[in-house]
């Protein structure tokens, strides 16, 4: 299963490669990124990684991220562009007061948009995977954006066998997606099997913790507001998926090694976006957040 | 054995699809819990479903631009795990106008496809549709459900009639494995479980179909068709995906484009360096020699070679907004593979419901059609019933980067390799010379009623007493015989003109002064006419008269019937004319034609 999904994930990456002026892998320190980019590796040995990678910084993401992000770069040899939108963050834009929607708008989308028509990249290669939310079933592998990185659901190209139309006129940049048929288990079965490196926060860890709404946040600075009834707890928890710190819950557990963590992740019935705070609002945000130039 | 299984579901919202599929995904355990507490406790508008049961529809309609319409958009993919562990990709293709390009679509790498028939609708136009898709597509293995059958109470002989029929339909469409299973979407009624409510059905359910299947695997050559070179100091790697077949060190092997040979001294696989590699794998060969490859090379063992060919027989679903147009260059893409293609002759067009061909001269998008293309130079095209890889391709518009076409090589055409004209000693020149007078084809275009006939006539009654060899071509005279299948549409009218241009050109041939009389009413087929001759030899003239005057004259009674809205596609009623940019003469059709018919024969002598 693993081997098919590899080689199907090979083959877009070295299309992409292939075909393109100018691709960029988009990462995002992530634990699809970090199979991403190992496939990628792959992908292209013996030769080095054709394209640059690239991470769009908040200025908000767990601190052991970044270390990890800097290390792994360094350690591959890898070409490394850190895009941010400085502006917003300067003007102290940020999750709590502005809000999870214009806190991605401001530090997400906007500075990739502009990270990518900057660096002239006409394909940007990600790590979104069809299982993730169900506007996403719909995604292609190769997935055509408009001027202004804008997606047009009725505007995407049908794709057959494997004969993807890589063609662009002018204005068009592509989005394109390995892993597009992995599961969220395929991942960590894939990471196991590979002995992939991933950031410590997915394995379960005595953390600062404080309960917000119902969810648990990890106080990884001090710029965490803790209000008056807030308590700070230390409990064992690790995390799903990575993001801006404040806006990505934990969950309770003892999963300490990548088997433990497996074993619990066959029991788990919960989807993986469950922990996400910035799609809670609307089913539909996903596929809003896309049309706007959003991954 | 494969470990994924890529299936295509058929079937309108109406025949149960969404509460199909949506019960395999949630007895399989392949719905999140949150996800499937929102499906029983969020409904949309109009919905009927009572909350708390599950609505099915909500776990696979995607997008909110289409829940809003109440449309589907596109084809979704989806995933289960079987008990043995394989892995199921379902293609769902919805949506009814643009059914049959996104079934094409979702069909395109289907091993296997279910198909829903409406129990209490049987078999039906659109079951004939799904059929030929697939077998078009390729799949040759279905699973019918015949859905609802509660509506008829589990009917053992009302199930029977309906899988009888359906059998003989697919057949006949060439699908060739066939199992037929009783189902109620709604009631979950053989989906996964068996059911009490069919205990005369002993067969498997729709799940048990799917883990039973097998693919028959055709016996097919080896295939490499490279993506790209890999260079590194010491060594070039050619990485591609082996579509079919299996390559071993020590193996020759042939570039197709070439011919050029080489034996495999190293294979990289993602596990790292083997000794083998089979279909499927992405791989990177290291050769002996160095040879010349390039990306959209096929390499190909040396006993197995696959043969360059630039002219190919094929099947094509149109799925481009914009129809196909006859002689226009697109962009073939075939995997790594691309390379301009000019679609030469459109055979016949596929009634998809029927199976019928129909002669047809236009594919308008969902159309299916057969069709003769050249590529601009060789290429190694396999026929699609071996190798879906290398012989399935799509056409991109070279101007606007759209997908238009999906084709289907049936086979390479040897036969333009064999068509070598023939020099004959005896040329135009020597029969002119012969009747004394210089070859010449003078066009007459303009609007019916200006008088272009009544001029040719004039103009070959002179010419004819002065000796001169004549034809005149009259398009109203050769609408009754040659052209009698063509109607007025433009495309029906670009043939015509094609048509007529090329018996010009045999009659120039033979050296006789050839007057065409044919309202041909675009510039653009009367300029292709033009590239058939050297410059001098043709000559188009206008024969410019007032519509009015046309109208007024309306010598075969055209107008009047256009009038009284029979005759919708009349030029300069219904359908426009295109004057000439820059005709050889213009003569004038509202004073005396004799006049004019003179004008014409001085143009012809090459008098002032």
């Amino acid at each position: 299963m693993l081997d098919a999904l590899e080689s199907e994930a090979i083959a877009i990456f070295r299309e992409a490669a292939a075909a393109f002026r100018s691709p960029v892998l988009l990462y995002s320190i992530g634990k699809d990124s970090s199979v991403l980019l190992h496939v990628a590796l792959k992908a292209f040995a013996p030769a080095p990684l054709p394209f640059p990678i690239l991470h769009i910084d908040t200025g908000w993401k767990f601190r052991e991220m970044i270390t990890f992000r800097d290390r792994i770069a360094s350690t591959l040899g890898l070409e490394l562009i850190v895009g941010q939108n400085e502006a917003a963050i300067a003007e102290g834009v940020n999750p709590f007061t502005h809000g999870a929607q214009e806190h991605t708008r401001l530090l997400k989308t906007l500075p990739l948009r502009n990270t990518l028509d900057k660096g002239g990249f006409d394909a940007a290669i990600g790590g979104a995977r069809r299982d993730e939310e169900r506007s996403r079933a719909k995604e292609r592998i190769f997935s055509l954006r408009e001027e202004g990185h804008r997606w047009e659901p009725r505007n995407q190209r049908p794709e057959l066998w494997r004969s993807p139309n890589t063609k662009l006129v002018e204005g068009q940049t592509m989005r394109v997606f390995p892993l597009s048929d992995w599961t969220e288990i395929d991942i960590w079965r894939y990471i196991r099997r590979e002995k992939i490196e991933i950031v410590d926060l997915y394995f379960a860890r005595r953390r600062p913790v404080v309960e917000k709404d119902g969810a648990l946040l990890m106080v990884d600075d001090d710029r965490m507001p803790i209000a008056k009834g807030d308590v700070i707890q230390t409990k064992s928890v690790r995390f799903r998926t990575l993001g801006c710190y404040p806006l990505t819950a934990a969950i309770e557990s003892t999963a300490s090694t990548l088997d433990e963590l497996i074993a619990e992740m066959e029991q788990t019935k919960l989807s993986e976006r469950a922990g996400r705070l910035i799609d809670g609002s609307r089913s539909e945000s996903m596929e809003t957040k896309k049309q706007e130039g959003y991954f | 054995m494969s470990v994924l299984l890529r299936v295509v579901a058929c079937g309108s919202v109406d025949d149960g699809k969404s509460t199909l599929i949506g019960r395999l995904l949630v007895e399989t355990d392949s719905v999140p819990l949150d996800t499937l507490e929102q499906a029983k406790f969020s409904r949309e508008a109009g919905s009927t479903i009572p909350l708390g049961e599950i609505d099915y529809s909500l776990l696979t309609d995607g997008l909110q631009a289409e829940r809003e319409q109440g449309i589907t958009i596109d084809v979704a993919y989806r995933q289960f795990e079987l008990p043995s562990g394989k892995r199921v990709i379902v293609a769902d293709a919805p949506g009814h106008e643009q059914y049959t390009r996104n079934m094409a679509v979702a069909a395109s790498r289907s091993d296997l496809a279910i198909l829903l028939i409406d129990a209490a609708r049987g078999v039906s136009k659109q079951t004939h549709r799904h059929l030929t898709v697939c077998a078009l597509m390729g799949v040759k293995d279905v699973v019918f459900a015949i859905n609802k059958l509660d509506v008829l109470g589990y009917d053992k002989d009302a199930f029977d009639r309906i899988v009888d029929q359906a059998t003989v339909t697919a057949n006949r469409m060439g699908v060739e494995r066939i199992t037929a299973v009783p189902v109620s979407a709604l009631n979950g009624v053989n989906v996964t479980a068996r059911s009490s409510q069919t205990p005369w059905y002993l067969g498997p359910t729709v799940l048990e179909a799917l883990v039973a299947f097998e693919p028959v695997t055709a016996n097919v050559e080896t295939r490499l068709p490279v993506q790209m070179v890999l260079r590194t100091e010491q060594s070039r790697v050619y990485a591609g995906t082996l579509v079919s077949g299996a390559v071993h060190l020590d193996d020759e092997i042939m570039v197709a484009s070439s011919g050029a040979k080489s034996r495999v001294i190293k294979i990289h696989t993602p596990q790292g360096i083997a000794e083998n590699a089979y279909a499927g794998t992405a791989i990177g060969l290291e050769l002996k020699d160095q040879v010349d490859v390039t990306r959209g090379d096929l390499l190909t063992p040396v006993k197995y070679p696959a043969k360059p060919a630039d002219r190919f027989a094929a099947d094509v679903v149109w799925l481009g907004e914009s129809p196909l147009v006859h002689g226009r260059s697109y962009l073939l893409i075939s995997g790594p593979l691309q390379v301009p293609a000019t679609i030469l002759t459109l055979r016949h067009k596929l009634d998809v419901e029927t199976g019928a061909h129909e002669a047809a001269r236009v594919l308008h998008m969902n159309d299916v059609g057969a069709v003769e293309l050249a590529t601009d130079r060789p290429v190694a095209l396999d026929p699609y019933d071996l190798s879906r890889d290398t012989g399935g391709f799509v056409l991109v518009d070279r101007l606007t980067a759209d997908t238009v076409a999906a084709g289907m090589v049936k086979h390479a055409m040897r036969r333009s390799f064999n068509v070598v004209p023939h020099i004959y000693q005896i040329d135009r020149g020597a029969r002119a010379q012969q009747k004394a007078q210089k070859a010449k084809v003078i066009w007459l275009t303009g609007l019916p009623g200006s008088g272009k006939s009544t001029i040719a006539n004039e103009a070959e009654r002179k010419l004819h007493s002065l000796g001169l060899h004549t034809y005149v071509l009259d398009g109203d005279n050769l609408r009754t015989g040659l052209n009698k299948d063509l109607g007025f549409t433009p495309e029906d009218r670009a043939e015509n003109v094609r048509r007529v241009g090329e018996v010009a050109r045999l009659l120039f041939d033979a050296g006789l002064i050839v007057l065409v009389a044919l309202v041909s009413p675009f510039r653009a087929d009367r300029e292709k006419v033009r590239t058939l001759f050297e410059p001098g030899d043709f000559v188009e003239i206008y024969v410019s008269t007032p519509v009015e005057v046309c109208q007024q004259r309306d010598p075969k009674g055209l107008y009047k019937k256009a009038a009284a809205g029979s005759l919708p596609n009349l030029t300069g009623v219904g359908q426009g004319y295109e004057e000439p940019s820059a005709p050889e003469l213009v003569l004038r059709g509202d004073g005396d034609l004799s006049d004019e018919a003179d004008q014409l024969v001085r143009a012809v002598l090459g008098e002032p």
